[in-house]
């Protein structure tokens, strides 16, 4: 599914530059669903966006879906983002003005869907995150929990084949963070494969494998005993 | 282009930024409405200045004469200088194709009587030419022609108003009025855009008057106009060579001024032409400067909403927003802001140039307007001015980076 080698990275700062991934080996199979660990400073996050074709490696390799990806024109990374990676973020990041309805559908407007169908499967999924009732809300609307499963349900809609998480549950109390990792868990039984970046132990243990981070290296990468969210909830 | 979905996004934007897209688009409007208001105002001073001109021909050479203010070649001052036929036959030989249309003036003033109406008029007696020197317009029955100079017919042509006085409510053609006595058949009714004065004419060939009333050929007055292919400046020497040769012909004096009085109105047309040219570009500038401003702010708004929507743009382009999509948004949200406060602007700027149409004929501005092709011309500037304002902040927009944007701040 996903395979990185010697993954390079570095950011200017003044007259030096920060070398902030050096050479990272990755592979994951379809179905995984890895958690990425490590403090910040570890590369953790550059690495998402690299995966997530927001930035760009400076060197090494990187194939998704049998796809090498190098040398995107915005264009093209446009169109690989909208059809093989769905993001869900911290901050959740829906848009402010359009109700949860527009949010979902957003992805598949960018993929040329026509309205009818666009309207049909944003509301399938929502109904599948639990908010078909809230489809016309807007995000402010919303509570936390609410807003991240929105998230969810927008990344589902383009139904990508890598779903890439920023600490998605960094902005929720406890117990929400349950309710919404316990949805996670039931989409990568579904099969999706799930990558997502966290520094709380809790949440990676959820995970089905743990890479760790340190100085842009891989300390560690184990295959865990995966604890089910739902006892929690 | 045309996608209806592509418009609700951007409706949905102008909503959100609702008092900010009414400011600038202000700006815009108040370019536009000065623009019409003083386009109009322009308009309305030329047409003061055409209908000005509407009772005879703009190419027209007036040449009148009086008595000799310097004495010259031994003559003394005082003499008085009269034309006669074989002066207008000289000037015609004189200038050939230089000249266009040329006739003689007699005036004479006459008591006309039909049946038991009676009135006082001038008789203009007058070569077949006249008629297009003076824009004479004969709606009934025929003009003076060569025949009726060659024969000295005893025949008129009455103005519409002279009709009016003297045949009531019936017809003029066919029927004979006397003027002094004297019975002349009426062969036409003509009417003229100069005004009440212009209509209280007759016409009577030149040829028939001298006979009738003087016995001689003195003409009181020639009028020619110049070969219309002439450019202002051209028709100016050609009438300063005219006085010259005509002042010399008559041993008048060059420096006299009253022996010989040539007035051409192309003087006129120049300066009226340069008048309306210089208000015309002043009305240009005054109006691009302020739709520049009005660009400026608009550009403003799109370059802050840009900035304010920078995080917004980065989550659609990690959703899979193309930057030629985001570029559209935001050029055609300029576009349309520009265009909407463009017309506003134009229709209170055109309203305001209507209604106070009547009251600014006082102050020689009459029928003030706004042609169709003004409005087209306005609305293409205004789409070019509302992609101009949106180019910057969409190529801003286009090159944000959705790492940046998704960055927590």
């Amino acid at each position: 599914m996903l395979k990185i080698n010697k993954l390079h990275k570095s950011y200017p700062i003044g007259d030096s530059s920060l070398h902030v991934l050096k050479g990272i080996d990755l592979s994951v199979k379809a179905g995984e669903m890895v958690a990425i660990m490590g403090s910040s400073g570890s590369g953790k996050s550059t690495l998402l966006n690299i995966i997530g074709m927001l930035d760009e490696a400076d060197e090494g390799e990187y194939i998704l879906d049998n796809v090498p990806i190098k040398n995107l024109t915005e264009k093209k990374a446009a169109i690989y983002r909208n059809k093989f990676l769905g993001f869900i973020f911290q901050s959740f990041n829906l848009i402010n003005y359009k109700n949860a309805l527009d949010n979902v559908a957003l992805p598949l407007y960018y993929q040329g869907i026509k309205r009818s169908e666009r309207v049909e499967k944003a509301l399938f999924h929502l109904e599948k995150v639990g908010l078909k009732d809230w489809a016309t809300h807007l995000p402010n609307e919303l509570s936390g929990g609410q807003k991240q499963r929105v998230a969810i349900a927008r990344a589902l809609a383009a139904n990508p084949k890598l779903l890439l998480a920023d600490e998605p549950t960094g902005a929720l109390d406890t117990k929400t963070s349950h309710e919404i990792m316990d949805f996670i868990q039931s989409l990568n039984d579904e099969g999706k494969t799930i990558l997502m970046v966290t520094h709380e132990e809790d949440i990676a243990s959820m995970c089905k494998r743990i890479v760790r981070l340190k100085d842009g290296v891989i300390m560690e990468d184990v295959f865990v005993e995966q604890v089910r969210a739902s006892q929690y909830v | 282009m045309f996608d209806r979905d592509l418009w609700r996004e951007i409706f949905q934007s102008i909503n959100m930024n609702r008092t900010r897209s009414l400011l600038s688009g202000f700006t815009v409007a108040f370019a536009i409405m000065l623009f019409a208001i003083l386009f109009g105002l322009a308009n309305g001073l030329t047409n003061t200045f055409d209908t000005a001109f509407a009772d005879d021909a703009t190419n027209s050479i007036f040449i009148n004469s009086g008595k000799t203010s310097k004495a010259s070649n031994g003559l003394q001052a005082g003499r008085r200088i009269q034309f006669k036929n074989e002066d207008q036959d000289w000037i015609k030989e004189e200038f050939g194709d230089k000249v266009q249309y040329i006739t003689s003036r007699v005036y004479l003033n006459v008591t006309a009587t039909f049946k038991n109406e009676k009135n006082n008029y001038t008789i203009r007696a007058i070569n077949p030419d006249h008629q297009y020197l003076e824009n004479t317009k004969v709606t009934y029955g025929r003009y003076v022609n060569a025949s009726d100079i060659k024969n000295k017919t005893k025949i008129v042509v009455i103005g519409r108003l002279v009709e009016e006085d003297l045949f009531l409510k019936t017809t003029a053609i066919g029927k004979y009025i006397s003027l002094n006595g004297i019975p002349y058949k009426v062969v036409g009714v003509f009417s003229d855009d100069g005004g009440d004065n212009e209509e209280r004419l007759i016409y009577m060939p030149i040829s028939t008057a001298q006979q009738i009333y003087g016995n001689n050929d003195y003409v009181d007055q020639i009028n020619l106009t110049y070969n219309p292919d002439m450019s202002f400046d051209a028709a100016i020497g050609f009438s300063n060579i005219l006085t010259k040769k005509l002042k010399d012909r008559f041993q008048v004096s060059q420096n006299d001024q009253r022996a010989i009085r040539v007035r051409n109105l192309a003087n006129e047309s120049k300066a009226i032409n340069q008048f309306t040219f210089i208000l015309g570009f002043l009305v240009l500038v005054i109006g691009f400067g302020t739709l520049i401003a009005g660009i400026v702010g608009i550009s403003n708004m799109m370059i802050f909403i840009v900035k304010e929507r920078t995080k917004e743009i980065g989550i659609r382009k990690a959703l899979g927003a193309s930057p030629k999509s985001i570029v559209s948004i935001i050029l055609l949200e300029s576009v349309l802001v520009t265009i909407l406060a463009g017309f506003v602007g134009l229709f209170i700027g055109m309203a305001v140039v209507e209604f106070s149409g009547p009251i600014l004929e006082k102050y020689f501005i009459k029928d003030p307007s706004v042609s169709l092709s003004t409005v087209i011309g306005a609305t293409i500037t205004l789409i070019i001015a509302g992609a101009i304002a949106g180019y910057l902040p969409a190529k801003k927009a286009s090159r944000i980076k959705p790492i940046v944007a998704l960055r927590d701040d």
